[in-house]
């Protein structure tokens, strides 16, 4: 596409620094309501051009008195000839990368450490411009949208994107979830990792829902031989005609104390039926619940209490709590099969294990679940990582646990405590990372958000929210402004390590778009047969 | 000696373009004397005096008719039936009155270049003064530059000659609002950010 047109000069840099971001004048012909922020320019220095993001945008005037006794502008001929000279509009752009560095001699764009200088010329970021920054799509970037009032594809590094954890944020209907399939749908296309999807409201596996008449596809429909799906609600995946590969059982014994710790708020439990909890399981070991639920009021658990020295109104705190699990049908005395092996089986083959939850949309049961198989798979896969590193196995491709609510997994209280605060501090040691999906980042442990590589964020408008997600960002207080005048739909600013620069985007379409442009014919159109060579090598 | 009647004095000065001689010229202006008695060129319209080497181009900022003896003023002649049966009854006034007029020098014209700033010297007395046409309206006021000259004038209706000077050059471009608009814009920055006179000029040009 041609660039012409899109090289319109729109003003001169007039002060600013580095820090605060360098104010522009705007040129008569450059109308203030073109501007937005977010959009990208470029400043022609003296030595180097400037990649920067407008923050800001004013409107000043040369004399007060025009402010107290504004002219007759109803001729367009005055209103003309005072713009630009009497009153102007004013961009505050954030400098961000430096192109063309030819002092230094180093190639491609280098992060900005000075100025341009007075008077520099500041045009619109040509589509070219663009491309330099963010580079082309290809095996490894994965498109993911275009800058506002651009076609410039956008596109994300992935194999430096699941290289961290990284955070979906926004507020509900923003978008997350058409925003977490296509990122998924990206690492599923450039197999850069495997994912394993705790799919809370069922949306990611099988048919999610839109809005209208709309159904967007899920994974499985769309990279079949890529996808496994585990239910947990058997009725409800038969209901909804989901195909699964497997149903998901617990068992009474795969519960531990720390479990039963981190959903102390959600079964109302005290400090002390928590401790209780530790106590029963040094006596009865790894079968601690099933001792614990088999037992009948009365003489025994007096004796049993007696014993402990727990105080009788913690252990029927702790009995009044545990009912609450005997409620879950996916949670079972003895399980047959052990669904966690069956989901390392299948990531270990590069095929992403998407857990729909079915009608067991309450958090205690998604606590409970996700925060148990993740922390026995995070061993395994920890594990395996030791071991390739002493050159036994092949090392395991990255994989990512996507979260939604985290939050309630995440915050300061429980975030100790639960396998993805660890996995988000120890990092990509050992190949494990987090997709962390949530609409209200404020909740999540400050420690566990510093840690997250690259942050997409929808809508944020409490402050609180907006402040958790930007801490520790160079210019915060300018992406500030950009994230709170996002549109509520299809718009995210994405920063951190997957980008050159924090940039605003128009999000790609979910829809039979997308879906033509992922290259059906590796995922449905693919022959059976090729699909038992992919399972099964 | 060859009587001429006005309006046939009229119609062959106009075939010529020659409207007057220089009679006082300094730096920044020049006054012309018009050879046909209440004829001035129209206020704020482009005149050049021409020596045959430098055109000095002047925009017209005041016109005068008086008596050509300084300290004798004019007469009333007395109830006619119009100013016309005055003239024919005394042709001697003819003589005895002049019209001058005053041009703010706005630019010059040197070995074919019209160039927007003062010429080297100022226009020779007894050279004959041309009224312009439109392209060389137009080639002087390619640029609003021009104008940097005008509003140094003291003039008291300066605001009037530049509106008149805007009205008038307008026609000569093809697009006559780009044209007012890079003036007004122009007026804008030489006022000082004074927009309200500049509302004033450009509501006059607009003949509000």
């Amino acid at each position: 596409m041609s660039d012409f047109g899109k090289i319109d000069r729109l003003g001169v840099v007039v002060s600013g620094s580095l820090t605060e971001g360098i104010h522009v004048k705007l040129d008569s012909a450059a109308s203030v309501e073109d501007r937005a922020v977010g959009q990208y320019v470029t400043i022609s220095g003296e030595k180097k051009r400037f990649f920067g993001m407008v923050t800001d945008i004013g409107l000043e005037s040369s004399d007060p008195r025009l402010m107290l006794n504004p002219p007759d502008t109803s001729d367009p001929l005055m209103a003309e000839a005072i713009r630009g000279i009497g009153v102007y509009g004013t961009l505050k752009v954030l400098p961000l990368l430096a192109i063309g560095a030819g002092a230094t001699g180093l190639a491609g764009p280098q992060p900005v450490k000075t100025v341009p200088s007075h008077f520099s010329v500041v045009r619109e970021a040509s589509q070219s411009d663009v491309e330099t920054v963010f580079g082309k799509e290809d095996k490894d970037r994965f498109w993911v949208g275009s800058p506002l009032d651009m076609e410039t594809k956008i596109c994300l590094d992935l194999p430096e994107f699941v290289k961290r954890s990284n955070g979906v944020f926004g507020k509900s209907g923003t978008g997350k979830t058409f925003l977490t399939r296509i990122l998924l749908s990206g690492m599923l296309q450039s197999d850069a990792a495997v994912s394993l999807v705790f799919d809370m409201h069922s949306e990611y596996g099988w048919e999610g829902t839109g809005e209208g008449s709309f159904r967007p596809k899920g994974l499985k429909q769309l990279f079949a031989s890529k996808v496994a799906v585990f239910a947990l609600d058997e009725e409800n995946a038969r209901r909804r005609k989901v195909n699964a590969d497997h149903f998901v059982r617990i068992g009474y014994e795969e519960v531990e104390p720390e479990d039963i710790q981190i959903l102390r708020s959600a079964l109302n439990l005290t400090d002390a039926s928590v401790q209780a909890v530790y106590m029963l399981a040094r006596k009865f070991g790894r079968r601690w619940l099933s001792s614990v639920m088999e037992m009948r009021d009365g003489e025994e658990a007096r004796k049993l209490v007696e014993e402990l020295n727990i105080h009788e109104g913690t252990y029927r705190n702790l009995r009044r709590g545990l009912e609450v699990l005997r409620r879950f049908p996916f949670l079972v005395p003895n399980a047959a099969n052990d669904s966690v092996k069956a989901a390392l089986d299948f990531l270990y083959k590069g095929v992403n294990v998407v857990l729909e939850f079915g009608r067991y949309t309450d958090i205690t049961a998604y606590i409970l679940v996700a925060n148990l198989l993740s922390r026995r798979i995070y061993g395994q896969y920890r594990e395996r990582t030791e071991r390739a590193m002493s050159g036994d196995a092949p090392k395991p491709k990255p994989l990512v646990l996507t979260i939604e609510e985290a939050h309630r997994f995440l915050n300061p209280e429980v975030s100790g405590n639960t396998i993805f605060g660890t996995i988000a501090r120890e990092m990509r040691k050992y190949n494990v990372t987090l997709l962390v999906v949530d609409q209200r980042p404020s909740g999540i442990d400050e420690e566990v958000m510093s840690q997250l590589g690259t942050k997409i964020c929808c809508l944020l408008d409490n402050e609180k929210d907006v402040d958790a997600v930007l801490s520790g960002v160079s210019g915060r207080n300018e992406l500030r402004s950009v994230l709170s005048k996002l549109e509520t739909k299809q718009q995210a600013l994405i920063f951190g390590h997957a980008v050159p620069v924090p940039v605003v985007l128009r999000t790609r379409e979910y829809g039979p778009k997308f879906y033509d442009e992922l290259n059906p014919s590796k995922g449905q159109a693919s022959s059976g047969a090729d699909r038992i060579e992919e399972l099964w090598g | 000696m060859e009587i001429m009647y006005p309006m046939l004095r009229h119609e062959r000065l106009y075939c010529l373009n020659k409207l007057g001689e220089v009679v006082g010229a300094s730096t920044a202006t020049f006054v012309g004397q018009c050879y046909e008695l209440h004829h001035p060129p129209s206020l704020g319209s482009l005149v050049k005096a021409s020596d045959g080497e430098i055109d000095v181009f002047g925009l017209v900022s005041s016109a005068e008719t008086h008596s050509i003896e300084e300290g004798r003023r004019p007469v009333a002649r007395g109830l006619a039936e119009s100013d016309d049966d005055i003239f024919r009854a005394h042709p001697q006034l003819t003589r005895l009155l002049c019209t001058d007029f005053t041009a703010i020098v706005v630019g010059h014209r040197s070995q074919g270049a019209v160039l927007q700033y003062l010429p080297p010297r100022p226009a020779r007395i007894h050279s004959f003064i041309y009224g312009c046409q439109q392209t060389e309206v137009h080639e002087l006021s390619s640029s609003p530059g021009f104008l940097r000259m005008v509003v140094t004038d003291q003039s008291p209706w300066l605001d009037e000659v530049i509106s008149a000077c805007l009205r008038q050059f307008s026609d000569a471009h093809p697009d006559p609002e780009t044209f007012l608009v890079a003036g007004a814009r122009e007026l804008g920055i030489l006022l000082g950010g004074d927009f309200h006179r500049l509302g004033n000029i450009m509501r006059r040009v607009r003949g509000k």
